[in-house]
């Protein structure tokens, strides 16, 4: 038997977040995506502490400003992708200068700066990954993804995860389709 | 982070592929180690003999003298300590019964070989681009798939 979830990422990850803290025994505030606020600067061997409980779960402390805002960009635009119905009327440029309290061209910068590729891309590779996860359940149409992904059409879907992945929707499909029987087979 | 410098090994028995590769990897704008290796078995008894950390991408070529490409492929997809290395195949074949093969058996990049240098560098800066995102970005690495 197999069963399927669906994950509340914001959720999940500000419970453990707030496990982990908690147990530190410092007081701290979570504000906005990604970033924790302490009252009183940290210890060296606190920092360390709090390094190590994170590690297991695979969250990292970012050192430099520029890569921490990088990182809550990104954050923003997969809560927005994944989750905020609301936010998908929103222009990303707006979204992401109303959620992070930055000007978009501050935002741009940065984050051409430090990861390799620009806000523009990084939402289309972002939203293709999200289609593959759908396509890859197999239990919705190449439409309702498209609806879902809030893409003008099908045709306009294909073509973006053509340019994105070299393969189309179908092909790939078949791919992870295959790749699941053969996982199957002892 | 920028800092970082990306390892990336490449497994070709065609000595001039090998320098060509070598050349446009130089060539971009990201940080990177290249280990260079003349077969397969050379190249798995590098990865299964690594003290050090492993390599972030691994190129292979199919047609090899004692291993061949694909035989390296799903020795590393079964091995637990390599099968979450991301391969990316660069080969000759445009065939799409070949290339959707080693999707299947593993591969997450399929090149095929560009026959001008320009070509190959532009070809290797979306691999490399593509491949940090995923190291850098919580994508899904089973869903990783990529046909240039």
């Amino acid at each position: 038997m197999k069963i399927y979830v669906k994950f509340n990422f914001n959720k999940t990850c500000k419970r453990v977040l707030e496990e982990q803290l908690d147990g530190l025994g410092i007081p701290y505030a979570l504000s906005g995506v990604g970033e924790i606020e302490f009252q009183t600067p940290l210890a060296p061997e606190q920092k360390d502490a709090l390094k190590k409980a994170f590690d297991n779960y695979g969250i990292t402390i970012i050192d430099d400003e520029k890569s921490a805002l990088a990182q809550r960009i990104k954050d923003a635009i997969t809560e927005m992708i994944f989750l905020d119905d609301q936010a998908k009327i929103y222009k990303i440029s707006a979204y992401l200068s109303e959620r992070l309290d930055y000007s978009y061209s501050h935002l741009s910068n940065v984050f051409s700066e430090t990861t390799y590729t620009s806000i523009e891309n990084f939402v289309i590779l972002k939203k293709i990954d999200y289609a593959k996860m759908l396509i890859a359940e197999n239990d919705l149409t190449l439409t309702e993804i498209a609806f879902r992904l809030n893409y003008s059409s099908v045709a306009h879907l294909s073509t973006q995860f053509k340019k994105t992945t070299g393969l189309t929707p179908s092909v790939f499909q078949r791919i992870i389709n295959k790749r699941k029987q053969m996982s199957q087979v002892p | 982070m920028p800092n970082k410098i990306l390892h990336i090994v490449l497994a070709d028995d065609d000595e001039d592929d090998r320098i060509l590769f070598k050349e446009a990897i130089e060539e971009s704008k990201m940080k990177t180690k290249l280990s260079l290796f003349n077969d397969g078995q050379q190249l798995m008894d590098y990865l299964l003999g690594a003290n050090e950390s492993l390599p972030q991408l691994i190129f292979l070529d199919l047609n090899m003298p004692i291993k061949n490409g694909m035989q390296c492929l799903q020795e590393i997809r079964k091995s637990a300590a390599l099968k979450d290395l991301c391969v990316a195949i660069y080969s000759t074949s445009s065939s799409d019964h070949d290339i959707e093969e080693t999707f299947i058996l593993g591969a997450n990049i399929y090149i095929n070989k560009p026959n001008s240098f320009a070509k190959l560098k532009e070809v290797i800066e979306k691999v490399l681009q593509l491949n940090w995102q995923y190291h850098t970005s919580s994508l899904n690495m089973d869903n990783f798939l990529l046909r240039v």
